[in-house]
């Protein structure tokens, strides 16, 4: 799959970012291009820095020298362009974070009819087409506290496709889960990667890896230690951190 | 399978207790009767309930029951008041910006260090000499038709006590409104981070993410602890009878001051009160359970 069109058109640029928490520096000169229609697999030990990465694309987290450029809206303290950056990055957190006290179609007509001005019927025929997307139409009407891990993700996977976004970030979208829904959300974002949607993924699922990355990068200490095609990631990686890594993950 | 609770074995405990318990209510019945020689007479209080109006015919409410009204009343109208000023303050109280932050703050703390009676003294001097008249109350049995006078009597008691009821009704919310400042606050500050997270990852505003994500899941665990500082506020309204509002307690002073029956008046109204708390509890608790049924 990874030979399907990715443009030469760059659409996140980040360049020499760095952040701290406190005194404790958690990026330290990242650099990172992703093009349009690119996949890009991020892996790590916990606590390299791999979420504050990607929250940063959104502003979920504020960098604190480099550039972050998505889509022509530099990441800067101009409240617009956060916005714009916002409508149009997607994002699937380990933890969903559903909104409970709506039920599943109302999590996914929120954003579109308050930020995007749909109305409540276009709202609806559109969310329903995700839902079917992600293969749980049927679900519409309950509340998300009555469905399982696996059906939850995907939920959150539909809400964040109602924005039509060009930009999805996934944030270890299938740790949170039973091993036997693990899949399912996996084959939902293969299905995704099909359409030729620009993804960033943060997870340890290596065989998934394998079939949708265009990229690899591999993180420690705060720092991309290592970032390359998949087939050379895998078979000949060049860091000593990076060995060490796959050995460790791919013999369980 | 092995149940780890063992055999309830103290009874005795239980036993010694009870005994304690009724042996000290005998006692004080004894010091009451004997030591004391009161002679308990009850009989004056239905008349003080309800009167016989000659001009209608019929009952009317006499003290304790229009005491008992206003202090509904007040309970109602100044949970009302303190919900909204609460809700304002809770919010600004989280806020990301320092003023309306600090604003929020001197508030809660102004009201929870002082006095709640240093605090409707001062207040009650401000509002009666500032408020009441900006509100025009004073000359409103005057200006209003008999219908809007009907709707006030029925809202807030008889329009010759007006301005007092509603200067009572202010300072028992600026003094509530603090602690239903501090549920607002706490009931925003529980919903997990990842809710707010969520909703900016799909380019909600900081004002709808309040609006659709924070405030629905707040409200619901807000409403619990609301009903019982509503209780509490039943309760505490008996403080602003120092000011001369006349609801239960300083109509009961009036009662007691007439009739020379201290003991058996406050007795009495310690039971109104009584009843009136404990069946707000017990119908808070029913709509709770309802609630969590309808949920489930
Ligand atoms: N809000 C925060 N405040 C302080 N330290 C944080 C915060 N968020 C993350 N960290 C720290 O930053 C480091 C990187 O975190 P994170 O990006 O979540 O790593 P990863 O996703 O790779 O496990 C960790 O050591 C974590 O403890
Ligand atoms: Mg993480």
């Amino acid at each position: 799959m990874p030979d399907n069109a990715i443009s030469t058109e760059t659409i996140i640029q980040i360049e020499r970012v760095s952040k701290w928490f406190g005194d404790f520096q958690v990026l330290q000169d990242i650099d990172l291009t992703v093009r349009h229609g690119e996949r890009v697999v991020v892996c790590g030990p916990s606590g390299s820095g791999k979420s504050t990465l990607i929250r940063c694309i959104n502003r979920l987290e504020e960098h604190q020298s480099g550039r972050i450029v998505v889509d022509g809206n530099e990441l800067d303290y101009n409240t617009k362009h956060i916005h714009k950056v916002r409508c149009e990055v997607g994002m699937v957190f380990q933890q969903f974070n559903l909104f409970p006290h709506l039920t599943v179609l109302e999590n996914c007509t929120l954003g579109p009819m308050r930020v995007r001005g749909l109305t409540k019927k276009e709202a609806k025929s559109q969310a329903m087409e995700y839902l079917e997307r992600v293969r749980i139409p049927e679900q519409a009407h309950k509340h998300p506290s009555a469905l399982s891990g696996g059906q939850q993700q995907r939920v959150a996977i539909a809400r964040s496709l109602c924005m039509e976004p060009r930009i999805m970030l996934f944030d270890e979208p299938t740790s949170a889960l039973d091993p036997e829904m693990i899949k399912e959300v996996l084959d939902v974002m293969i299905d995704l990667a099909e359409t030729g949607m620009t993804m960033i993924c943060v997870t340890h699922e290596m065989g998934f890896a394998r079939t949708v990355a265009h990229q690899m990068v591999f993180m420690d200490e705060g720092r991309i230690v290592e970032n390359a095609a998949p087939e050379q990631f895998f078979s000949n990686p060049k860091n000593e951190r990076t060995k060490l890594f796959l050995s460790q993950i791919l013999s369980h | 399978m092995i149940r780890n609770k063992a055999p309830y074995d103290s009874y005795w405990i239980d036993a010694l207790v009870l005994f304690a318990v009724v042996f000290l209510i005998v006692y004080v019945v004894y010091r009451v009767n004997t030591v004391l020689v009161y002679n308990w007479d009850w009989s004056f209080i239905p008349g003080y309930l309800f009167r016989w109006d000659e001009e209608l015919q019929s009952y009317a409410p006499n003290l304790l029951m229009k005491g008992l009204f206003t202090t509904i009343r007040l309970a109602i109208w100044s949970i009302i008041l303190a919900a909204i000023l609460g809700f304002i303050m809770g919010v600004m109280r989280t806020s990301r910006r320092l003023f309306p932050r600090m604003l929020s703050r001197l508030y809660v703390e102004l009201i929870r260090n002082i006095p709640p009676v240093v605090f409707i003294f001062v207040f009650y001097f401000f509002i009666s000499s500032q408020i009441t008249p900006l509100l025009g109350l004073d000359n409103i049995s005057e200006d209003s038709s008999p219908m809007t006078l009907k709707v006030l009597d029925f809202l807030l008691g008889p329009p010759e006590l007006l301005s007092n009821v509603v200067a009572g009704i202010i300072c028992l919310a600026l003094f509530e409104g603090a602690y239903v400042t501090e549920i607002v606050r706490a009931g925003i500050q529980s919903i997990p981070k990842g809710q707010v997270e969520g909703g900016m990852s799909i380019g909600l505003s900081r004002i709808q993410l309040m609006r659709y994500v924070v405030m629905p899941q707040a409200v619901q665990k807000v409403v619990p602890p609301l009903a019982s500082q509503f209780i509490i506020l039943i309760k505490d309204s008996s403080i602003v009878s120092l000011i001369s509002i006349q609801e239960l307690t300083f109509l009961t002073m009036e009662v007691a001051t007439s009739t020379q029956r201290v003991f058996e008046i406050w007795v009495f109204v310690a039971g109104m009160y009584f009843v009136i708390s404990y069946a707000c509890a017990f119908g808070f608790s029913r709509l709770e359970k309802r609630m969590a049924l309808h949920k489930a």
